[in-house]
């Protein structure tokens, strides 16, 4: 029984042959450009006092998409004067917002939390745009946690009673609520003021949702100053502010580079600061609020800093999924993460293992425009940052340690040739890559280089892997893959730093506390314990 | 040590250890891929091209089977709103009492040995039996016509922790294989000698552990490629003129496009999920952890074994999902096209056991080529 004809047959015969010569093997992804419209203004002023507003005679700069270097819009390069109305208004809107209800607090919190839920896809453009990270980052993972951060403390407001148990009597409670003295929030429990917070460019809006957050749950006002390169969401979380009606003074937002940090910094009216940023400007800014206020009261600090932090895969891992973990801890954001598992730790009989498969797995990174959807890896933040980067490529061959390139297959020659292959020539770019043959001594292996840059190295015995993995500056995360339990409690628990990460890489949740050992920091910033900053009990 | 061998204790010879929320995570990241315009007709159609259109009921008739066999040869036939250049599905998968009627109903349409006839056997799907009776079974349907043999493990023995008999059965199995393979008819009328594929079940959802997953699929890979060492070492075989010939097996991978490899090897064999039978069936992470199984015996090895998902894959956009998992677990494996060009993302080395995905394939297409959703009652049952 025939059910086709001769003639369809053939037609059938060759279309299979054609279908079987156009796909494989070379099937792959179309481009997939995010296409939503979104409206960034030419120009945007300051945010205080609840209102936009461009000072006169202001300096302005451009800030840029650091995957075309196209001019996005320009913003105010504040002025101390500047930053003195915005603590000023900080200042003036702390009595009301501290007194009110806790549970209307709560309120504004969790509309901002909502309002940036609806505005989700416009925030991760424009982040996308301005700081070079992957869409599927920001939209998946920025922006969400973003949101998170917002719900977790806004629940927290009126629940402060519990978290800290502050002695209260009557005359007590009295007499610190006299002139001068901030009404309390909780039983014992007061806003600690004014909060002049200064955050960077590799998570532009985590990271003020991260201070903001908080800070509004705890009866506080805020002074935030975004970092230079990428200024544009928060001035959109302004926008947010405006549209929930959040009380004018409230959350007040410069732009500005570094004189804007320093004015806010050094301000005498602020009553805590909260740094996230590099080790070096940390220190500047641990030695200015070591001198007392003129009223002679300190200000507050918490520093979240650098890392180098270890990752470090025993022989009994799961090895396919260390490497997806090795992938997610260094190139995860280009490896501008502070918390980046810059120094992986191999146990020396799986090395070569580790080695092949994270050469095959890195092939299949894809690094290119960020507004891609498939793009997993995209534009370094700034001209800067690629210097400081290559300048480490450059390094790291000279000091001896071999550099591997996956999906580049000629030559890596010591002048970074290699770093850009097949990128655009506009833009700033660097190709994911990990150096192998890294001693513990050279440069890589010690200073952050915050990019797409790893630094494999080996240990034989659980002993030695803890000592490499805690010999540095820093002790912000760490990284521990095991299938035996009782080994990675005992590790983990040998590790100085912040966080460690069992089985997993750069995993945040608004839940969790977050913070350094030695030079990465001091304070905690998500949970409980990140609450404890921004209250006096 | 080998998985498999007599010695083999499962404490000091384990495959690698999954972590299977990781394991999770990563297949979940492959359904984040954007797959548009242009790459996404090229991966319907190379689904299409993989599909192992199957039945597998007590209730399939002849008739049935025809009806399976037509839509497999041509897809699209019936249909307008489609683009003329569609493939035909790689394999028809039935039970062996039915092998037959697909060998007489593909003859007729000119298609025996283009779309190959898959059959279950081994006393599918439970494999409660004697073996002799599984190997009869095997025996039987190659007789009968089939290209492909979809056998189950021994669950009882691999969850009782006796691997060796798991083993032994798969080789045995094999076994079967080539020696049919050796006495049977071309298709093409050319001889005997019709290579034979063995894909090994693994029924993952009764294995349950992603750990299991990864043991037996090291089991099957490994007892399927002793098996053809062990045949290979005083068989006769029938080259590609039909002549008697010996095997060489000299650590070379099967090549499927080679003529010059011996017949009975130039197919490749395949692990593959489930039964259809067992709920969970085919799983993102399940496929993915068979697929490092698959890529890790390459990389030690040189060969090539193919992989199929079974069960619960319905819909054009999982199909799409798994392609992707493909290309970016097995895609940039050095060396691999000058095997096989394409390597796993051809319908050689990768299959979609399912039923109901060829249709919503064809209706994503016919939207994608025409802008219009053809309703259910449009497109043609099989």
């Amino acid at each position: 029984m025939s059910i086709i004809d001769k003639s369809d047959e053939k037609a059938i015969r060759s279309s299979t042959a054609r279908a079987a010569k156009d796909s494989p093997p070379g099937w792959d992804y179309s481009p997939a450009p995010e296409t939503s419209k979104v409206t960034i203004k030419p120009s945007y002023g300051l945010f205080i006092d609840g209102k936009f507003a461009e000072p006169k005679g202001a300096k302005r700069f451009a800030t840029i998409n650091p995957s075309t270097e196209a001019t996005l819009s320009e913003v105010v390069q504040a002025t101390p004067a500047d930053v003195n109305r915005a603590v000023a208004a900080a200042r003036a809107a702390l009595p009301k917002w501290a007194g009110l209800p806790a549970s209307e607090r709560a309120k504004f919190i969790f509309r901002i939390a909502r309002r940036i839920q609806e505005r989700g896809r416009e925030l991760a453009i424009i982040e996308t745009l301005d700081s070079g990270k992957p869409i599927k980052e920001s939209r998946d993972v920025d922006i969400p946690l973003v949101a998170a951060h917002f719900f977790y403390n806004a629940g927290w407001a009126d629940k402060l009673g519990f978290v800290f148990q502050g002695q209260t009597s009557g005359a007590s409670s009295k007499s610190k609520t006299g002139k001068g003295s901030l009404p309390e929030i909780a039983p014992g429990v007061r806003p600690v003021g004014v909060c002049g917070q200064v955050i960077p460019w590799n998570f532009p809006l985590l990271m003020a949702a991260w201070k903001i957050a908080p800070a509004l749950a705890c009866g506080n006002t805020v002074v935030l100053k975004p970092a230079e390169t990428t200024p544009l969401t928060a001035l959109v979380l302004a926008e947010i502010f405006e549209e929930v009606g959040l009380p004018p003074g409230v959350v007040n937002i410069v732009t500005g580079d570094g004189v804007t940090g320093r004015a806010i910094v050094e301000h005498p009216d602020v009553d805590k600061i909260a740094f996230t940023g590099s080790t070096e400007v940390g220190k500047i800014i641990a030695k200015s609020v070591a001198n007392p206020r003129p009223d002679g009261k300190f200000k507050r600090l918490t520093l979240e800093l650098g890392g180098k932090s270890p990752h470090i895969i025993f022989e009994d891992a799961a090895i396919d999924q260390a490497v997806e973990g090795i992938i997610s801890g260094i190139y995860f954001n280009q490896g501008e993460v502070c918390c980046a598992g810059s120094r992986l730790f191999v146990q020396e009989s799986v090395l070569d293992t580790v080695i092949k498969k994270l050469e095959i797995r890195l092939a299949s990174l894809r690094t290119g425009d960020p507004m891609d959807k498939n793009t997993d890896v995209g534009a370094v933040n700034s001209k800067e940052q690629l210097s400081r980067i290559e300048h480490y490529l450059k390094l790291g061959q000279t000091e001896g340690a071999q550099l591997r390139m996956p999906g580049y297959s000629g030559e890596v020659s010591p002048d970074n040739t290699g770093s850009r292959h097949g990128l655009p020539s506009k833009g700033y770019w660097c190709r994911p890559c990990f150096f192998t043959g890294v001693q513990p001594s050279h440069t890589i292996a010690r200073e952050e280089i915050f990019g797409p840059v790893l630094s494999v190295l080996s240990f034989r015995t659980p002993e030695e892997a803890v000592s490499r993995a805690n010999n540095t500056p820093y002790g912000l995360a760490a990284g521990i893959w095991t299938e035996k339990g009782s080994k990675m409690l005992s590790i983990a628990k040998q590790i100085k730093s912040g966080v460690v990460w069992c089985n997993t890489y750069n995993k945040f949740d608004p839940a969790s506390p977050f913070g350094g050992f030695k030079e990465s920091g001091f304070g905690r910033e998500g949970g409980v314990q990140g609450l404890k900053a921004y209250v006096e009990v | 040590m080998r998985a498999g061998t007599k010695a083999a204790v499962r404490d000091f010879a384990p495959s690698p250890r999954v972590d299977a929320v990781m394991a999770a995570e990563r297949a979940a990241s492959f359904t984040k891929r954007s797959i548009k315009t242009k790459s996404k007709m090229a991966g319907l159609k190379l689904a299409l091209s993989m599909l192992d259109l199957t039945t597998l009921e007590g209730k399939d008739s002849p008739e049935k089977v025809r009806a399976l066999c037509a839509k497999a040869v041509n897809p699209g036939a019936g249909q307008t709103d489609l683009p003329p250049d569609l493939p035909s599905v790689g394999a028809v998968c039935v039970y062996p009492n039915l092998v037959k009627h697909c060998r007489e109903s593909l003859e007729s349409m000119g298609a025996l040995g283009r779309v190959k006839i898959a059959s279950v056997a081994t006393g599918f799907p439970s494999g409660q039996y004697p073996l002799e009776i599984r190997l009869d079974d095997t025996r039987r349907a190659i007789h009968d016509g089939a290209d492909e043999i979809d056998m189950v493990i021994n669950r009882g023995a691999f969850l009782a922790g006796r691997y060796d008999e798991v083993a032994d059965e798969i080789r045995s199995v094999k076994r079967t294989c080539l020696e049919e393979g050796v006495k049977a008819t071309r298709h093409d009328g050319g001889g005997k000698g019709r290579p034979i594929s063995l894909k090994v079940i693994l029924e993952t959802g009764e294995l349950e552990t992603l750990d299991n997953v990864r043991f037996a699929s090291d089991i099957a890979i490994r007892a399927m490629d002793e098996a053809i060492a062990e045949f290979g070492g005083h068989a006769e075989h029938v080259d590609s003129h039909g002549n008697n010939g010996t095997a060489e097996l000299n650590g070379s991978a099967p090549r499927h496009l080679d003529t010059s490899a011996p017949r009975y090897l130039s197919s490749f064999d395949f692990i593959k999920t489930s039964t259809g039978k067992v709920t969970p069936a085919a799983t993102m992470p399940v496929t993915l952890v068979m697929l490092e199984a698959v890529r890790d015996w390459y990389l030690e090895t040189g060969k090539l074994v193919g992989v199929k998902p079974a069960g619960g894959i319905r819909t054009a956009k999982q199909s799409l999902h798994y392609l992707v998992m493909v290309k970016e677990t097995l895609g940039a494996l050095p060396g691999v096209n000058e095997l096989h060009p394409g390597g796993w993302l051809t319908p050689e080395l990768w299959r979609f056991g399912a039923s109901a995905l060829a249709n919503d394939i064809l209706r994503q297409i016919s939207w994608l080529h025409s802008g219009k959703y053809r309703a259910n009652y449009d497109v043609t049952e099989a």
